[in-house]
C-alpha cells in the first residue's frame, strides 16, 4: 500500500457542495398571516392560504424579503431584483402540490463565506426564497416511512418563509464542511435571519458529495444526502459518503447519481424512492407574484441596517488587541455571543487581558446566563476589579451573584461585605504579618522572592480575602526597599 | 320587461318594496321555471332571505344599504361562499364549503345585493358551452336545444332568463362575453387586476377576470364600479383611482391607496354606506359622453370570419356609431392569428398547476387506495371530467422538460408581441369593436367530441385576455336563426370608461330582441307593458 | 422513446408513451381508451398551437401583466387562522389534530 492511500481518501479527493434551509425569523408565514411558529398544536396555524384552500393567493411578507436580502449581503452576494416560479410535484406535506420558490432570477446571487479557521472560502452560488413544507408523520411500521400504515400531516409549517443557500462545490472534507455550516449557522443567527436551530428543523443541510482521484480537476458523480440534522449527522453521512463512493471507484465500480438518505441509526446512507418522473418539476413563473424590486438605495439601507456578522465581530474584537495571540479564544467568545460583554468592557477602560480572560472563563463557564447580562453593568464590575474596589476572588463572587439573579455589582458587593480595604489599613496589616514572621522575612530579604505568596496568603488569611494579592507584593516590595 | 338593478335599487331604498318580497319573488320563480333551463346549482333560499331582511331593517331604521340595495345577484359556482357550497361544477369539489367568502361576494353584500344562487358552468371554468359541468347541463333561454354558451353560462342563461337581475362570471378567454352574447344579455370582462380574484378558484391566474352580467350596459356598469377596487389579498390586484377631471382612469402611484373599497378584507360585514368608495361616485356618470369625434377600429380578425348574419350586425352597429359621429374604420392586427394557440398552451398550463391542490388530501372528493400516489392518482381520476383532464394533461405536456420554451416559454413571448401590437392600434383608435363569437348559439351536443371545434368557439375573445384589456359583449339583435348576437367592444387597459360609453350608444341602437321564451319577467310585482314573452 | 428527440420541435406528433408519462407526471390514472383518445386530441391541440412557433419573438421577453406592480408586499403582521375543527371538517379524513393520508410509498423528491 502506497503512502497515498494512508492518508485523506485513498488516494481520492472529496467534494462537496451544500444547500442549507434555513427558517427566517419572521411573525408570520411567507405568503399569509399565519403565525411562524415552532411546537404549536397540529394545523392551528392554517388559513386558506396556507391550506391551498380553492381560491386563496399569496401575498408576499415584506419582513421576509428583508431578511433574505441581509442574508444575501452578510454573504457578500449580489442582492437583486427577483421573481417567484412554481416548482411542481405532488407530494402530502405540500398543500398546492407545487412549491412556491425562486428558480432562474433568485433574490441573491455569488456571494462568499470565510471559514474562520483556515480563512479558506466558500463561494455561494445563490441564496433565494421558498416556502417550507408541512409535517408528515408515519404511524405503525417503527415510524419508518414505507412501513408505516398510513400518515398523519400537520400544515403548521407549510409557507414558513426559508432561504435556500447553495454553496459552489468548494467544500474537501467533512471538517470543512462543519465549518461551514458551523459558521453559516452563527452568521444567520448574529444578522437576526434566522434561529437557525438544527434541533427544531429551522436549519436544515443536504449535501452533494462526489470524489475524484486527486489533482483531477474533473468533477465525479454526485450524490445528494438528505436528512442531515445535526452537525454530527453531517460529519458522519459525509464520511460514509466519501468511504462509500472510493470503495465503488476504486474497484472499477461507477456513482449512480441519486438522492440519498442519511439513516442515523444504521450510520449509513439509503437511496431514495422516488420515481424518474417527480424530477421534472415543471418551473414557471408565479401567475400570483409580481416582481420584487431591488435597486441600490433599497439594497445600501438593508445593507446600512445590517447587525455585525460573526467575522465582522471578530475583528472587532481582535482589533482591540496589540497582538493577534488569543484569536481562538476570540473565535470562541464570538461563537457564544459573549463578545459584547469583552466590547463594552474594553470600551469601558477595562484592560482588554482582563475583559477577555474574565469573559472566557467565569462568563463562558455559564453562557446561557452570561447573555442575559446587561453588557455596561458587566463592565462595571470588572472596572471596580480593575480600579481595586473589589479582589479577584470578590469579582468572581458578584459575577456569580449576578448571573444567579441579576442586580448592580455595586449593591451586590456591598451586600456581600466586600467592602475594599483602605491602602492604609491593607499596609498595616503586612507589616503585622511581616513582624510576626521574622524568618521568613529575613529569607525573602536575601532573594527567595517565592516566599511572596507565602505571606500574600498571609494578609489574605488575615483579611478573609479582602486585600489584593498584588498590592500585597507592592507593599512588600515597598517595605523591603525601605528597609535597606 | 326583465327588472333592472338600478330600478329595484331605487325602489327598495326608497322604501316603496321591500328587499324580502323582490327576493321571494325570484326564488319563486327560480323554483318555477329552472328545471327547463338548469341556470342554477345551488339556490342560496334561507341565506337570500336572511339578507333581505337585513337590508329592510337598514331602509326602516332610515339608513342606506347601498347601491344594489335588494338586487338580486346570481354567482358563478367557482366564487367562493362561506359556508355555502363551492362546487365548480365539479365531481372533486362536489361537497365542498369553503371556510371564506371571496372578495367580489363581501363587496356585493356590503352594497346591499341579494345573492340567491350559485350558477352552473363548465368544470373549473374550462369550456364554451357548459357541457362540461359534472352536474348537468345548462340550456339556452331562447333555445332548449341550444347550449348557452360557456363556461359562465348559469349566470348568463340566469339574467337572460329573468331569474336574477345581475350576475357575476369570470371570464379566462371569454366565460362572460361568449354565453352573455349566445343568452342575448350584456357581459363584460374587467382590465385585469380591476376586480379582486381573491377568492375565485383559480383555473388560469394569469388570464382570469370576474365580471358582471346584466341586462343593460348601465346594470353592468353599476355592478363593476362595486366590484372593482384594491385587494390587499390579491397581489395582482391594481391600485386604480378615476381622475376627476377627464373620468378616465388612472393607476395610483405606488403606495398610495386606490379610491376603490381598500383593506376590506378583514374589515367587519356590513353595507357599505359611503359611495364615493365606488369608482363612479354618480353611479352612472360612466355613461355620459359624446360618442362624437371618437375613433373606433372594426377589428378584421375578430369579425371577418364570423358568420354573415353575425358580420352584419357588427357592421350595423359600426353604422350605428358613424352616425353618432365616430370614425369607424377597419383595422387588422395580423399577429391575433396566433392569440387562440398562445392561449391554448398558456391556460392549461397555468391550470394543471393550479388544479394541482386536489389531491384528496385537505378537502374534496377522495378516492381510496392503498398509498397515497395511488390515492392521490384515482382521486383526480375518478373527480375531473375529461375536458379538465384534458386540459391538465395539455399543460403539463406544455411546461415538461424539453418543451417548455417551445411552448409555455413561446406562447408567452407570443403574449408580448400581441400586447405591443393593441398597443400600437390603440395609439390611432379609442376603441375596437368586432363579433364577440363567430356564430349564434350552438347545438347541445354539437362539438363535445371535437375539443379544438370548441376551442375555435373562443377566437374573437381571446385576445383581451392574453392583453389583459377590458372588453364587453352587447346584444345587437338576432341572427338568421333568430337567435342573439353580441357585438364586442374592445378597450386598452383601464379603458372601462370609454367601453361603457361605446357599448351604451351600441345598445340603444340595437334592435332590441324580445325576452327569451323562458323568462320571469315580473320581477317587480309590476305587469310588464311590454309583454313577458311566457305566450 | 426518448423525449428528448422531440424536445423543441413542437408539431410532431406526441406518443402514446409520452401521454402515459404525462398522466403520471399530472397524477391522472388513465384508461387504454383514455391514452387513446387524449393521444388524438392533444396532437390535434398541439398541432394548432403549435402555430406560436412561426412568429418571430426574438425582439420581446416573455410578458407579465402589463399593469402590474412590482414590489407587492404585506406587512409582517399576524392575522387570524382558521379554527382547526373547520379545518379538519373539510378533510376527507383526519385522526389527533391532523389530516390522515396513505402510507407514503415515496419518498420526497
Amino acid at each position: 500500500m502506497g503512502m497515498s492511500d494512508l492518508v485523506g481518501y485513498r488516494g481520492y479527493e472529496p467534494v462537496i457542495g451544500l444547500e442549507v434551509h434555513c427558517e427566517l425569523d419572521t411573525l408570520t408565514k411567507m405568503f399569509c398571516g399565519c403565525p411562524n411558529s415552532f411546537g404549536d398544536a397540529p394545523n392551528t396555524n392554517t388559513c386558506p392560504v396556507c391550506l391551498a384552500l380553492p381560491g386563496s393567493l399569496p401575498v408576499v411578507n415584506e419582513k421576509a424579503v428583508e431578511l433574505a436580502a441581509r442574508i444575501g449581503l452578510a454573504l457578500h452576494c449580489e442582492v437583486r431584483s427577483s421573481i417567484f416560479h412554481r416548482k411542481n410535484y405532488f407530494y402530502p406535506d405540500m398543500p398546492k402540490d407545487y412549491q412556491i420558490s425562486q428558480y432562474d432570477e433568485p433574490i441573491n446571487v455569488n456571494g462568499w463565506l470565510e471559514l474562520p479557521a483556515s480563512g479558506v472560502r466558500i463561494e455561494i452560488e445563490r441564496a433565494h426564497m421558498e416556502e417550507d413544507t408541512g409535517k408528515t408523520t408515519h404511524v405503525g411500521g417503527g415510524g419508518r416511512i414505507h412501513d408505516s400504515s398510513f400518515s398523519l400531516v400537520d400544515y403548521n409549517r407549510a409557507g414558513v418563509p426559508l432561504v435556500e443557500i447553495v454553496s459552489r462545490p468548494d467544500i474537501h472534507s467533512s471538517e470543512q464542511a462543519r465549518q461551514y455550516v458551523s459558521e453559516l449557522r452563527m452568521l444567520l443567527v448574529s444578522i437576526g435571519a434566522s434561529k437557525a436551530r438544527m434541533e427544531e428543523g429551522s436549519l436544515r443541510v443536504d449535501a452533494n458529495v462526489s470524489v475524484r482521484p486527486e489533482g483531477s480537476g474533473a468533477l465525479g458523480t454526485r450524490c445528494e444526502i438528505k436528512n442531515l440534522n445535526s452537525l454530527r449527522s453531517l460529519v458522519r453521512a459525509i464520511e460514509y459518503e466519501i468511504e462509500r463512493q472510493v470503495d465503488l471507484v476504486s474497484t472499477g465500480q461507477v456513482v449512480v447519481q441519486q438522492t440519498r438518505h442519511w439513516d442515523e441509526a444504521g450510520g449509513r446512507t439509503i437511496a431514495l424512492r422516488s420515481k424518474e418522473e417527480a424530477h421534472d418539476y415543471r418551473y414557471f413563473p408565479e401567475p400570483d407574484l409580481v416582481r420584487l424590486d431591488f435597486d441600490s438605495d433599497r439594497v445600501a439601507r438593508i445593507a446600512g441596517a445590517l447587525p455585525p456578522t460573526p467575522e465582522q465581530r471578530r475583528a472587532r474584537i481582535m482589533s482591540l488587541f496589540d497582538t493577534s495571540t488569543g484569536a481562538d479564544l476570540v473565535a470562541t467568545i464570538v461563537e457564544m455571543g459573549l463578545d459584547v460583554l469583552v466590547i463594552s468592557a474594553i470600551e469601558h477602560g477595562v484592560v482588554p487581558d482582563r475583559a477577555l480572560s474574565r469573559t472566557a472563563n467565569e462568563a463562558a463557564a455559564r453562557v446561557e446566563d452570561a447573555l442575559n447580562l446587561d453588557p455596561g453593568t458587566y463592565a462595571r464590575l470588572l472596572m471596580m476589579e480593575q480600579d481595586g474596589k473589589l479582589t479577584p476572588t470578590q469579582t468572581k463572587a458578584v459575577l456569580q451573584a449576578m448571573m444567579d439573579s441579576g442586580g448592580e455589582p455595586e449593591s451586590i458587593a456591598s451586600t456581600m461585605g466586600f467592602e475594599a480595604m483602605e491602602p492604609d489599613a491593607m499596609v498595616s496589616v503586612v507589616t503585622g504579618i511581616v513582624d510576626a514572621h521574622p524568618d521568613e522575612w529575613q529569607r525573602y530579604r536575601d532573594g527567595e522572592s517565592k516566599l511572596a505568596q507565602f505571606f500574600v496568603g498571609q494578609v489574605m488569611k488575615a483579611t478573609r480575602g479582602k486585600a489584593n494579592g498584588k498590592e500585597v507584593i507592592a507593599a512588600l516590595d515597598k517595605l523591603k526597599a525601605d528597609a535597606l | 320587461m326583465r327588472a333592472s338593478a338600478g330600478d329595484v335599487s331605487a325602489q327598495v331604498r326608497q322604501g316603496r318594496v321591500s328587499a324580502t318580497s323582490i327576493t321571494e319573488r325570484y326564488l319563486e320563480a327560480i323554483e318555477s321555471f329552472d328545471g327547463k333551463l338548469h341556470a342554477f346549482l345551488t339556490v342560496m333560499a334561507g341565506y337570500a332571505v336572511e339578507q333581505a331582511t337585513r337590508i329592510d331593517k337598514l331602509v326602516e331604521m332610515g339608513k342606506d344599504p347601498g347601491p344594489l340595495a335588494g338586487v338580486p345577484v346570481a354567482i358563478k359556482d367557482n366564487l367562493c361562499t362561506r359556508g355555502i357550497l363551492t362546487t365548480c361544477a365539479s365531481r372533486i369539489l362536489e361537497n365542498w364549503r369553503p371556510p371564506y367568502s371571496a372578495t367580489v361576494v363581501k363587496k356585493l353584500e356590503r352594497a346591499g345585493a341579494v345573492i340567491v344562487g350559485k350558477t352552473n358552468m363548465d368544470e373549473f371554468a374550462m369550456g364554451s358551452s357548459t357541457e362540461n359541468s359534472a352536474f348537468g347541463v345548462t340550456r339556452n333561454p331562447y333555445d332548449a336545444d341550444r347550449v348557452p354558451g360557456g363556461s359562465s353560462g348559469g349566470s348568463a342563461a340566469a339574467v337572460a332568463s329573468g331569474l336574477s337581475v345581475v350576475a357575476l362570471g369570470s371570464d379566462t378567454g371569454g366565460s362572460i362575453r361568449q354565453p352573455a352574447a349566445l343568452c342575448g344579455v350584456v357581459g363584460m370582462k374587467p382590465t385585469y387586476g380591476m376586480v379582486s380574484r381573491y377568492g375565485l378558484v383559480a383555473f388560469a391566474s394569469s388570464l382570469d377576470q370576474i365580471g358582471p352580467f346584466g341586462t343593460t350596459v348601465e346594470d353592468v356598469a353599476l355592478i363593476f364600479s362595486v366590484i372593482a377596487g384594491h385587494d390587499p389579498r390579491d397581489s395582482t390586484s391594481l391600485k386604480v383611482r378615476r381622475d376627476v377631471d377627464t373620468g378616465s382612469l388612472v393607476l395610483a402611484p405606488a403606495g398610495v391607496a386606490a379610491s376603490g373599497q381598500e383593506g376590506t378584507a378583514d374589515a367587519p360585514d356590513g353595507p357599505m354606506l359611503d359611495e364615493d368608495a365606488y369608482i363612479w361616485p354618480a353611479g352612472h356618470s360612466l355613461l355620459d359622453g359624446a360618442i362624437e369625434g371618437l375613433r373606433i377600429g372594426v377589428l378584421e380578425e375578430i369579425t371577418s370570419d364570423a358568420a354573415p348574419d353575425v358580420r352584419r350586425r357588427v357592421e350595423e352597429a359600426a353604422a350605428a356609431l358613424v352616425s353618432l359621429g365616430a370614425t369607424v374604420e377597419e383595422v387588422s392586427i395580423p399577429e391575433l392569428h396566433y392569440a387562440l394557440g398562445a392561449y391554448y398552451l398558456i391556460a392549461p398550463a397555468e391550470a394543471s398547476s393550479n388544479l394541482a391542490r386536489y389531491d384528496g388530501i385537505r378537502y374534496g372528493l377522495r378516492v381510496d387506495a392503498e398509498d397515497v400516489t395511488s390515492m392521490m392518482s384515482r382521486t383526480r381520476s375518478g373527480g375531473f371530467g375529461s375536458e379538465v383532464k384534458r386540459r391538465i394533461m395539455l399543460g403539463t405536456y406544455a411546461l415538461s422538460a424539453g418543451y417548455y420554451d417551445a411552448y409555455y416559454g413561446q406562447a408567452q413571448r407570443v403574449r408580448a408581441v400581441l400586447v405591443d401590437a393593441f398597443a400600437a392600434v390603440y395609439r390611432d383608435y379609442d376603441v375596437l369593436i368586432g363579433a364577440t363569437t363567430p356564430a349564434t348559439a350552438f347545438g347541445v351536443g354539437e362539438k363535445t367530441g371535437d375539443p379544438l371545434a370548441m376551442y375555435l368557439s373562443d377566437v374573437c375573445t381571446i385576445p383581451s385576455n392574453l392583453a389583459g384589456h377590458p372588453a364587453i359583449s352587447v346584444p345587437f339583435g338576432a341572427g338568421d336563426d333568430g337567435l342573439p348576437v353580441g357585438v364586442q367592444v374592445l378597450a386598452p387597459a383601464l379603458g372601462e370608461p370609454v367601453m361603457f360609453r361605446v357599448a351604451a350608444a351600441i345598445e340603444s341602437a340595437a334592435r332590441s330582441l324580445p325576452p327569451p321564451p323562458v323568462c320571469f319577467a315580473d320581477g317587480m310585482g309590476v305587469q310588464s307593458d311590454m309583454g313577458d314573452g311566457h305566450a | 422513446m426518448d423525449k428528448d428527440d422531440l424536445a423543441d420541435t413542437p408539431g410532431n406528433r406526441i406518443s402514446r408513451e409520452q401521454v402515459a408519462h404525462i398522466a403520471r407526471l399530472a397524477r391522472l390514472d388513465l384508461s387504454d381508451e383514455e391514452l387513446d383518445i387524449y393521444t388524438d386530441q392533444l396532437c390535434a391541440v398541439l398541432d394548432h398551437a403549435a402555430q406560436v412557433s412561426s412568429i418571430d419573438t426574438s425582439s420581446v421577453s416573455a410578458a407579465s401583466n402589463p399593469l402590474s406592480a412590482a414590489n407587492v408586499v404585506r406587512e409582517d403582521r399576524p392575522a387570524a387562522c382558521i379554527d382547526r375543527d373547520e379545518v379538519l371538517s373539510m378533510a376527507p379524513e383526519a385522526e389527533d389534530g391532523m389530516f390522515k393520508v396513505p402510507r407514503i410509498m415515496e419518498d420526497e423528491p
